[in-house]
């Protein structure tokens, strides 16, 4: 296959960005699309021009690094799919795609496709988490949780953290990363000491951290490589409420 | 060269039961006012550096962290799929810690620490008491308890598991651990910092030499104690499961200063993999070993047999590791399911693209389980696998082959985790501690979290006893010469300016590695690689092409990488030469039995080498294996 690829080129934060289009030849269909841009990198250093930077680290799907907007679309065309495991199969020879990188006013461009999305660590450090200090665990199996539950709680526990529902909101919000978190650890006995201060802070974190608001648009979920659904948000606006109407010092 | 051999591995004696807690008794301990004052230094964010840190903030010691990726939860034990041993025996089908201290030794072929592992089983009880307690969602049953699978290599039910995600949400627990503290002011966190030396000073690790990877500055960072949980070197072949920016540069640099690295050559090559498409391959993707509990593997019988996997009739296919292994069937340990998949290639009966894969085959579980229960327990490696292959596993059968995944070999540890330099701790994958020379499935997570949890915020306690050390002046000149050192290999390595990229010297490597370094080892094969290996470093140093682009640059941090990973990879050759019998994944084939399994010869082999960097030829220095409770056999699936 041949491509152009144009990608948008930002040496830095405060560097302006453009467009910049790049002819791709001999791209197998089996490539994925970050091996396209390799073989890209790969030319572009021996020509003496910049590499495009990019983030990638497991290439399968887990790690949540890699995350590239393809023709407009977070991730790309394919459904609950992350850029590394796209695969070229899904083009066509004489395709033109645009490359860019996510775009919210959290995530500042560090340079080309590379954006620095520490924002969401600090949402997780508000208090996604259980406050279970190491030795001090009753045994495993102290305390049943419903298979329903376990399940329920796993399915929103698989969030890979990549960002894409901040890229595809047009409000630039990470609601679906954050109602991930706080779903996940609401529906087991382990996280319902601190079910409520957790979504308070969470959320007061992620308005901190400069994300949009959520106005239930539902874009996160279309591209969200995982399937986390929408009802997720819903959860958390449920333990938001819940938790907003108890006065602070009976909160748990 | 032989060195003096290592006398004192600090394990405690007495009954094995009673050792670790004999040590942690022994251990001295830290008053809580003076750990405020003490700094540790813990690099990498995977389940050993993660949970290290956070155990270690929780116990109110100064952490840095540090990792080079964008977030401490991307570390690669995130792509650990298939579960977590412990010895809870909730299946009742006769485990206990002895059984899984004893079929760890054994999956280990006899080169590992009696001492250890004993530790590691009896700690993984309390791994999984941990997890729950965080909210990891492991898989349950209607009952409300957890659900266990058997793994490869074992016969009873030890493994718990998140569907195929069991490293992700491990991972996941311990990093909001390490959220929590870094919340509460304990633990610092540092992304997208690369650690480039080790700063050794009057005798002890003290500090980190790191590179900030979005500006390119170069900084020392001093500490009380070191902790390196960073890793292991797969990626020296380039092709292997690792993710792509996995080194060794860290474990090596500290080599370099002085920490002794143990047993090299034993890598593991796990059996299900995808097979590689084609030569733009980047990376290679494993499929949980967990497939093998339900899907039979197969190649035709015949050799060439190029008919379509369903067009060939049951009478006409070889199910060849039930056939050779009856009692244990698709569940033999990797080593051995990988190079008999190598066998069956190299006889031409090999399946795909360059008859380089096998058949995992699921038609049989779906007709007996039904489809909705299989794709319960593989829906996403199904899913995964046809993402990447384009094929339908429900319709066809998958196809796969053995890839680098996971070395046993690593920075020389004693029985506290500590290096061969005071005050150097290394944990997780980047030590060669429990798994001698081939780890058994679901035994690695254990691993880390059992050193970051359990084992390292017990026994550093005793090192930083003696703490607070003198403060330490950035113009030491144990300081400034780690500091130049690095700066002085970042000039060098963009002053080439040749005509090749750093990627095409890492393929290349890499092909030296696995074709002489793989499944199979020789005496010839090994010392031709190590002259190509000598030959391609030097190319590399006078024709690789860096740009030298300020601030973020990922060529610079590859290239740094690769030029670490040949003098590794040397080092590995050189150590698979000097060990002339088969052990566990280390397959020499001068040494085999008549049916062709790895051959061990105890007499001469029964230790651990531990090799010593002098600039010159390497000192071997040998630590003894001593067997009481385990009595070295001949390892048999059959």
């Amino acid at each position: 296959m041949n491509l152009t690829l144009r990608i948008w080129r930002q040496p830095g934060p405060d560097a302006r960005g453009r467009m910049v289009a790049y002819q791709v030849a001999d791209v197998s269909p089996d490539m994925s699309f970050l091996e396209v841009l390799d073989l890209l990198n790969e030319r572009l250093t021996l020509d003496g021009a910049e590499p495009v930077a990019f983030d990638h680290d497991c290439r399968e799907g887990i790690c949540g690094a890699c995350g590239l907007v393809i023709n407009g679309v977070a991730h790309g065309p394919e459904k609950a799919t992350t850029t590394c495991q796209l695969h070229m199969r899904h083009f066509r020879d004489g395709d033109t795609i645009d490359v860019e990188p996510w775009r919210a006013r959290a995530f500042p461009v560090v340079r080309d496709l590379v954006v620095d999305r520490g924002a969401l660590d600090r949402v997780i450090e508000a208090g996604g988490y259980v406050s279970a200090p190491t030795g001090s665990a009753p045994d495993a199996h102290a305390l049943p949780v419903p298979k329903a539950d376990a399940d329920a709680a796993f399915e929103a526990a698989t969030c890979i953290g990549c960002g894409a529902c901040v890229a595809a909101c047009p409000n630039g919000s990470a609601m679906l990363f954050t109602a991930a978190k706080v779903t996940h650890l609401g529906l087991l006995p382990q996280g319902q000491p601190e079910r409520q201060s957790r979504v308070l802070d969470m959320v007061a974190a992620h308005d901190d951290a400069g994300f949009g608001g959520c106005t239930n648009t539902g874009e996160c979920t279309a591209v969200c490589p995982k399937g986390i659904p929408l009802e997720t948000i819903g959860q958390l606006n449920r333990d938001y409420l819940q938790a907003s109407r108890r006065p602070a010092r009976s909160r748990p | 060269m032989i060195g003096s051999p290592i006398e004192d591995t600090r394990a405690p004696d007495g009954p094995i039961e009673t050792r670790w807690d004999r040590r942690r008794f022994e251990a001295r301990l830290v008053n809580p006012a003076n750990r405020r004052r003490l700094t540790v230094i813990v690099v990498g964010t995977g389940l050993a550096g993660a949970s290290a840190a956070a155990t270690l903030g929780e116990a109110g010691y100064r952490v840095r962290s540090y990792c080079y990726q964008d977030s401490p939860r991307r570390a690669h034990s995130i792509a650990a799929q298939g579960g977590i041993n412990a010895a809870k025996n909730y299946r009742n089908d006769g485990d206990s810690v002895h059984r899984l201290f004893y079929d760890t030794v054994k999956g280990g072929d006899f080169r590992s620490r009696e001492s250890n592992v004993h530790r590691l089983a009896q700690v993984s009880v309390e791994i999984i008491d941990q997890c729950v307690a965080q909210g990891v969602p492991f898989a349950r049953e209607y009952g409300g308890l957890l659900d266990n699978r058997s793994f490869g290599g074992a016969q009873v039910s030890r493994t718990f598991y998140a569907r195929g995600q069991t490293g992700q949400q491990l991972l996941l627990g311990a990093y909001q651990a390490l959220a929590r503290q870094v919340a509460a002011g304990t633990v610092e966190a540092f992304t997208r910092h690369e650690m480039l030396d080790l700063v050794v000073a009057d005798g002890r690790a003290r500090g980190i030499v790191v590179r900030d990877l979005v500006t390119g500055e170069v900084t020392t960072e001093l500490a009380d104690a070191v902790v390196l949980a960073t890793g292991g070197y797969g990626n020296v072949f380039f092709l292997s499961t690792n993710a792509k920016g996995c080194n060794v540069t860290a474990t090596w640099r500290a080599h370099r200063r002085g920490a002794l690295f143990a047993n090299p050559c034993f890598t593991q090559i796990h059996p299900t993999c995808i097979p590689q498409s084609g030569p733009h391959q980047s990376k290679l993707t494993l499929m949980s070993e967990s497939l093998r509990n339900d899907g039979r593997v197969w190649v035709p019988a015949r050799a060439g047999d190029g008919r379509p996997p369903g067009d060939i009739p049951e009478g006409e296919r070889d199910y060849y590791l039930e056939r050779m292994y009856p009692s244990f069937g698709n569940l033999v340990p990797r080593d051995i399911a990988s190079r008999a998949a190598k066998n069956v290639c190299d006889e031409g009966r090999g399946v795909g693209p360059g008859g380089l894969g096998v058949y995992l085959d699921f038609a049989d579980a779906i007709a007996r389980l039904g489809r909705p229960a299989v794709e319960e327990r593989y829906g996403n490696l199904f899913e995964m696998y046809q993402r990447i292959t384009g094929e339908d596993p429900y319709e066809v059968p998958m196809r796969i082959y053995p890839a680098v995944h996971y070395t046993m070999g690593g920075l020389w540890v004693d029985y506290d985790l500590r290096s061969t330099i005071p005050g150097l701790f290394v944990i997780g994958e980047a030590n060669f501690s429990d798994h001698g020379a081939n780890r058994l499935g679901a035994s690695a997570l254990m691993q880390g979290l059992a050193d970051g949890y359990f084992v390292l915020p017990n026994t550093i306690n005793d090192y930083l006893a003696d703490g607070p050390f003198p403060a330490l002046s950035p113009s030491h000149p144990d300081v400034r010469s780690a500091l130049s050192d690095v700066t002085d290999r970042v000039a060098r390595l963009l002053a080439v300016d040749g005509d090749r990229t750093v990627d095409s010297f890492h393929r290349e490597l890499g092909r030296i590695m696995w074709d002489h370094c793989g499944m199979e080892r020789t005496d010839a094969g090994l010392r031709k690689a190590i002259e190509e290996i000598r030959a391609l470093r030097q190319r590399f140093w006078t024709r690789v092409r860096v740009p030298s682009s300020a601030g973020l640059n990922q060529s610079l941090e590859r290239a740094g990488r690769v030029a670490d990973f040949f003098e590794l990879a040397e080092l590995m050759c050189l150590d698979a030469l000097h060990r002339t019998e088969s052990c566990g994944g280390h397959f020499r084939a001068e040494s085999q039995t008549p049916d062709g399994e790895a051959l061990r010869d105890d007499a001469r082999f029964a230790y651990v080498a531990a090799w010593e960097w002098t600039g010159a030829t390497p000192v071997l220095h040998r630590e003894a294996l001593t067997f009481d409770y385990v009595t070295p056999s001949q390892r048999s699936y059959k």
